[in-house]
């Protein structure tokens, strides 16, 4: 079961590098009519448009006074730019965003360095049960977040941790499945000669780990710190169990409060609510496009959702 | 358990002292990992199994009650109403996730040099905070004022009360579910780009049409991606969670003027237990319901998958 699992898990790894792939595609690209392209484009501009829609009128709203929220169309007019200034001054958003940054950097640090100090036992050393355990890091993949939960809060609780910021990346430096699979594969993709000829030099296998393994596979490290921060910035479920003080909250949990606190059931301000989810998102459309190769290659490689 | 993707060393060696140093070297490399497995996973496993079976409220000492958190979770109208939610998102949303996203690579693949700008348009929404995605969809689909419904009514359709009409509810939370299906869309996309040319080539002298080449090269040579996506979007819609908390949970105000229970999905439900009522031996009961629940999907489809899938390369 666990073997057919793997297989699974690896099968959407292509065995080709990317770039090959592309070239192949150029080339059917010019044998197709141009009428069939421009339908195809067409189809897609047409589905691209319904995808931005929601974005588009976010912002557009989000700038707009509070009785044109919802009567406006997409533009921010008239423009209400001070909604930002609101909002800010309403919640400790500035809070909050470096909340979200200071767990988010923690948990994506932990969480890369550790996955990847265990990718290397797994992909450098023969030894015994080593099949077995990686069939376990698999399995533990499919453990449902909610079975471990309640223990886990517990756990700490039991260390006085709860109410801290703590529990929201303190688990990630015991490694992460997900990303030992992924920074494994990376690791035996490289060349086994590399690190025989730096144990006959004389290295020691830390060294081996830290100076030669850990440069090679910076592309997959980054993959893994990317994905990470984007988990932890958009988690809600930590920061409800563990954070109580409003202080320490993380942009999700203070957004949560925004819409409780100035939507529904509040004070009906949207324009607050709708410029604080502006900001809690923007961070993350800049993320992407800073490192969108990273994205694309991590998911198409690995298979991750989101 | 046995056979694993790993190349086995050729030959067993005998043990020799090297040997044994790099195998300790090896438990050190692991160990961060066995530590966690210990702590974050099998002890807590067992923890929640043993809590299951009692009653908790995390202040008290646990009570055991043997089997009576199960009896009463069979039970619950509660408990029913929201895994019929989850499964009713489920059965919508991952074939629809499947079917657009496969649209949507293949036309993705035929535009050359504008991939790019696409597969980024697709996937912004899922760098997009899903508390964010929630509040976004709870204005999207407000019956008077939202953008579909408006929308709608452009083309003479009065839109239903998507938000606050228990009928409507669910269909409201597939269709947000749609905006996110861009990490579909790209592992798509990766596995039609590593489909041979050759095979269409060969399938295309051999007379076969437009669609007969789909159906005999592309979605037997992408069969891998297409059972992998299965298998993770079922298992991540059945915890769906943070989106819908958002819209309709954790304020008593919206709580009381809506009846929330429409919406209500399984690990909703099993959170409030847990953290609000804090039921922790039910909430436990129901966590590892939902463990066996997921087990025997993804058993099933990896059965099914085995009868369908093409490995290239495939190892004995």
């Amino acid at each position: 079961m666990t073997a057919t699992v793997e297989r699974a898990v690896a099968a959407p790894v292509p065995a080709t590098a990317p770039g090959g792939a592309d070239r192949r595609t150029a080339v059917e690209q010019s044998r197709r009519p141009l009428w069939q392209r421009v339908l195809f484009v067409v189809a897609l501009v047409g589905v691209a448009v319904v995808f931005m829609l929601p974005f588009v009128w976010l912002i557009g709203a989000s700038l707009r006074p509070r009785e044109y929220v919802f009567s406006g169309g997409f533009l921010p007019t008239p423009f209400a730019p001070e909604n930002y200034a609101d909002a800010w001054q309403a919640v400790p958003m500035v809070t909050w965003l470096l909340n979200s940054v200071v767990v988010g950097t923690a948990a994506a640090l932990a969480v890369t360095l550790s996955s990847a100090w265990v990718a290397f036992g797994f992909a450098y050393f023969r030894f015994p049960g080593r099949d077995l355990l990686f069939g376990l890091v698999l399995a533990t993949m499919m453990l449902p977040f909610a079975v471990t939960m309640i223990p886990t809060y517990l756990i700490w609780t039991e260390l006085r941790l709860t109410g801290t910021q703590v529990p929201l990346w303190a688990g990630n430096l015991f490694g992460s499945a997900f990303y030992i699979f992924l920074l494994r594969q990376f690791l035996l993709s490289l060349p086994r000669e590399y690190f025989e000829a730096a144990r006959v030099d004389g290295a020691s296998y830390p060294q081996l780990f830290w100076k030669l393994a850990f440069p090679l596979i910076r592309p997959a490290l980054l993959v893994a710190f990317v994905f990470e921060f984007k988990a932890s910035w958009t988690d809600l479920m930590k920061p409800l169990i563990y954070l109580r003080d409003e202080e320490l909250y993380t942009l999700p949990r203070g957004l949560k409060v925004v819409l409780d606190r100035f939507g529904y059931g509040g004070e009906q301000q949207w324009e607050v609510v709708l410029a604080g989810s502006v900001i809690a998102t923007v961070p993350m459309l800049v993320l992407f496009f800073l490192a969108q190769r990273h994205f694309v290659e991590g998911i198409a490689t690995s298979g991750r959702k989101g | 358990m046995a056979t694993t993707t790993v190349p086995a060393p050729a030959g067993r060696r005998r043990r020799t002292p090297l040997a044994r140093r790099e195998a300790r070297w090896a438990y050190l490399f692991l160990a961060p990992w066995i530590v966690g497995f210990l702590v974050f996973n099998a002890g807590p496993m067992i923890a929640s199994a043993w809590l299951s079976l009692t009653e908790y409220d995390a202040i008290n000492a646990p009570r055991y009650t043997g089997l009576d958190n199960y009896r009463e979770l069979m039970a619950d109208p509660m408990v029913a109403r929201s895994l019929g939610n989850t499964v009713y998102y489920t059965v919508l949303h991952v074939p629809l996730v499947m079917a657009i996203s496969l649209g949507l690579a293949l036309l993705l693949k035929r535009v050359g040099r504008l991939q790019g700008f696409f597969r980024t348009v697709f996937y912004l929404p899922v760098m997009t905070p899903a508390v964010a995605v929630g509040i976004l969809f709870l204005l999207l689909l407000n019956t008077q004022d939202g953008l579909l419904n408006r929308g709608l009514a452009l083309v003479g359709i009065e839109g239903p009360s998507w938000t606050t009409d228990p009928d409507w509810v669910m269909p409201g939370i597939v269709l947000m579910g749609l905006w996110s299906l861009g990490s579909t869309v790209i592992i798509y996309l990766a596995a039609l780009q590593n489909v041979p040319r050759d095979l269409y080539e060969a399938a295309s002298i051999d007379g076969a049409g437009g669609w007969a080449r789909f159906r005999h090269v592309t979605l037997p040579m992408i069969s891998g991606a297409l059972f992998f996506t299965l298998i993770v979007n079922t298992i991540s819609s059945l915890q769906m969670f943070t989106e819908v908390y958002t819209m309709y949970f954790g304020n008593r105000q919206t709580q009381g003027a809506f009846n929330s229970d429409a919406a209500s999905f399984y690990v909703i439900h099993l959170f409030q237990e847990a953290f609000q009522f804090l039921h922790m031996g039910f909430a436990s009961a129901m966590a590892w319901l939902l463990f066996v629940i997921i087990l025997i999907i993804t058993l099933v489809q990896v059965k099914l998958g085995n009868r369908f899938v093409y490995y290239e390369g495939d190892q004995p």
